[in-house]
């Protein structure tokens, strides 16, 4: 078959640039059931149905190309906030810049030094995850990253954390291609929020893996950008256990290219998942991309998928969202929004929401819309003395709300709110 | 203080001519009412005012204080001191009121050269105003005009006309929707209002309104032109008599 072969040469042009790390024994075995994994499922191309919407092509080529750096006189995102600083240059570890890894409830270590020990917890969740996230849709780019990682962090919940976790990505070299794995456990009744922010590299990947607990709460916000020339692709896989918390916020602004995929088992009865995005992208050039996939194996849990973008001068976002309700999963409450505001005719929304049910005492429902700003509404605030930007600035914010308010912290969700107004004012 | 001159406006996207020649000049602290047919183009007045987009003037003139309003954007209209009650006010998801008042009044501020107010005397002023129009806390905080009924959002439009303290306020069918105790409300909120330097224009169909808030002269609006006018005594002709008699009269 001409696509086989098609993959399979993607595959290996891209796998002859890699080198495996090596450390302790599961770690290597891990390394290489991902590189088989890579191997048996193929490098995406843009014939593939999940890559229908966003070209893989410069994601999966060899070099990283060139990204210019995005220089802001703009304060640190989360800069008052009370946090463990984890800092990464162009994807590798800066011990200088980050704080000390001890904080209350938590555990924290370096991606490689858990991987060089012979025995860890990490083993169980390490490509654990990510594996049994192939099915029903692969995800290669994953695979690969769980081959390829070298740096990283992990993160244990013993307790309900006292500070969050900031993993800071600096971009330094034009040209840099970082591929970082984290992972996440949270222990029974255990509590932890993960902070990430900044642009990170050239070309990024980036995956991490979340195990949480029965009882346990795992909160997430991040903020990716700004620079414009940047790629990357993400992955978070979660395994979400009985009456615990997941809860995920993701802020775009730029990038010519940014996938983010979500996949999120819900494996324990009465829990919760939430995942959530607002991007912002103005030009041709921008295309982002949030694909997430929701299984439901257990009784009444609740899922929400909430995606808001609002694109200008022939910006392109993209959604791919699923909710799956496998049998016996009854009293799953599932829902699923995903909306676009086009602040121009050039701009466009391509999405692709799904529902899966087999079981039958479920609710779940789904919506997808595309608009423009309401002339009307425009109009009422302009009469009340309100200016046209300002008007349609406070109607862009009031259609991001819903996603806003998925994050917890009120705090966060308002210096994210306060960006974006920012951005907003920049952008007329 | 409005002055409109032979006004002309159609339709932008059809070739529909709906004010055919409006004249009508408002003296400053005078409250003036007009009362029409359905359909004779009252709201389309209120809306060209105001300066809201897909119509077209055609001839004529509208100045406020000697400017000349046609040439301005909505904003600059509502800082020069107009103001429009909506026949059918807007909701707007996910902007608060509170926010949408304060963003209204500080905006209006800062385009006429004043300081903005502060966060504490802005809500001190809100609230008196709220609960004198009997406005609960809990209608300040939810969306603009989002779940309110009719009545409410008659209040809200009221409350918005309060705190901006426009000189020039337009009220299109303000007292439709209102119960009997609303009705009086507002018309208290309006005649609070009242003074010298401020004027009214009244749209409604009913005498009813035109009790609480008396008005000085009353014109009718027939077929996109104002074909008589007269004093408050008007108003209960076309309460007893309906339009026909008037509109049979001057044609
Ligand atoms: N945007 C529009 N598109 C089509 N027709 C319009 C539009 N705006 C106004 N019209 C027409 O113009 C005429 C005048 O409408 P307008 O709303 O001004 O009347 P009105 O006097 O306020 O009526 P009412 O008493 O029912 O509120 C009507 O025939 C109406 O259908
Ligand atoms: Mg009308």
């Amino acid at each position: 078959m001409a696509l086989a072969k098609l993959k399979s040469d993607t595959t290996e042009a891209r796998l002859a640039w890699v080198t495996l790390p090596t450390g302790a024994a599961w770690a290597n075995a891990a390394r290489a059931d991902a590189m088989a994994r890579v191997r048996e499922m193929g490098l995406p191309t843009k014939r593939d149905e999940y890559w229908k919407y966003t070209d893989p092509t410069s994601l999966t080529d060899a070099g990283a190309g060139k990204a210019a750096l995005f220089h802001s006189d703009e304060a640190a995102l989360f800069d008052a906030v009370d946090r463990v600083r984890v800092v990464f240059v162009d994807g590798v570890f800066d011990a200088e810049a980050s704080d000390d890894l001890t904080a209350e409830g938590l555990e924290i270590e370096r991606l490689a030094d858990a991987m060089a020990a012979d025995i860890h917890w990490a083993k169980d969740v390490y490509g654990v995850l990510e594996a049994r996230g192939q099915k029903p849709v692969e995800r290669t780019l994953a695979a690969l990253n769980t081959a390829m990682a070298t740096d990283g962090v992990v993160i244990r919940a013993t307790a309900k954390a006292v500070k969050p976790v900031n993993l800071i990505y600096l971009h330094r070299d034009e040209t840099s291609d970082a591929v970082l794995h984290n992972l996440i456990k949270v222990e029974a009744g255990a509590e932890v929020t993960l902070l990430e922010t900044g642009p990170a590299a050239a070309r990024f990947s980036k995956q991490l893996e979340v195990d949480v607990a029965e009882g346990g709460t795992f909160h997430h916000v991040r903020a990716q950008g700004r620079d414009h020339e940047r790629r990357a692709v993400t992955h978070c896989f979660a395994r979400i256990a009985a009456e615990s918390t997941f809860k995920s916020f993701t802020l775009t602004f730029n990038g010519v290219l940014t996938r983010n995929e979500c996949v999120l088992e819900i494996v324990g009865d009465d829990a919760t998942a939430h995942v959530a995005g607002v991007c912002v992208g103005d030009g041709k050039d921008f295309h982002h991309d949030d694909t997430v996939f929701v299984t439901h194996d257990a009784v009444n849990c609740e899922s929400r998928q909430v995606f808001k973008k609002v694109l200008r001068n022939g910006a392109t976002g993209v959604f791919q969202g699923k909710i799956l309700v496998k049998e016996g999963a009854q009293k799953t409450d599932g829902y699923q929004i995903s909306q676009s505001l086009l602040l121009d005719d050039d701009s466009q929304f391509l999405a692709k929401p799904e529902l899966e049910i087999y079981a039958d005492d479920v609710a779940c429902s789904h919506g997808s819309t595309s608009g423009a700003i309401d002339e009307t509404a425009l109009f009422y605030l302009r009469s009340r003395g309100v200016s046209h930007d300002d008007a349609r600035n406070l109607l862009t914010l009031s259609f991001l709300a819903e996603a806003l308010e998925e994050i917890a912290d009120e705090s966060l969700a308002e210096e994210l709110r306060d960006r974006l107004e920012g951005w907003l004012a920049r952008h007329r | 203080m409005l002055e409109i001159k032979g006004l002309e406006v159609k339709l932008e996207e059809e070739d529909k001519q709906i004010l055919k020649g409006v004249d009508l000049s408002i003296e400053p602290g005078m409250v003036h009412a007009i009362m029409g047919p359905n359909g004779s183009g009252k709201s389309t007045l209120s809306y060209v005012l105001s300066g809201r987009d897909g119509y077209e003037v055609t001839g004529g003139s509208a100045t406020l204080e000697g400017q000349d309003l046609l040439d301005m954007e909505p904003e600059e209209r509502a800082a020069l001191g107009l103001f429009l009650a909506f026949q059918y006010p807007v909701e707007i998801p996910g902007v608060g009121n509170m926010t949408f008042l304060r963003t209204a009044v500080n905006a209006q501020r800062k385009a006429r050269g004043e300081e903005e107010l502060s966060a504490a005397d802005f809500l001190k002023e809100v609230r008196a105003k709220a609960k004198s129009l009997k406005i609960d806390a809990d209608m300040l905080k939810r969306p603009v005009n989002v779940g309110f009924s009719g009545g409410e959002k008659k209040r809200n439009e009221i409350l918005q006309m309060a705190m901006l303290e426009p000189k020039m306020c337009i009220l299109d069918e303000t007292d439709s929707g209102l119960d009997v105790d609303a009705m009086k409300l507002v018309s208290e909120g309006v005649n609070a209002l009242r003074s010298e330097g401020r004027s009214f224009l009244v749209i409604t169909h009913y005498q009813r309104l035109l009790d609480h808030i008396k008005p000085d002269i009353v014109h009718i609006m027939a077929d996109g032109r104002i074909v008589k006018s007269g004093g408050p005594e008007l108003a209960l002709e076309v309460e007893n008599n309906g339009y026909a008699d008037i509109l049979a009269e001057v044609a």
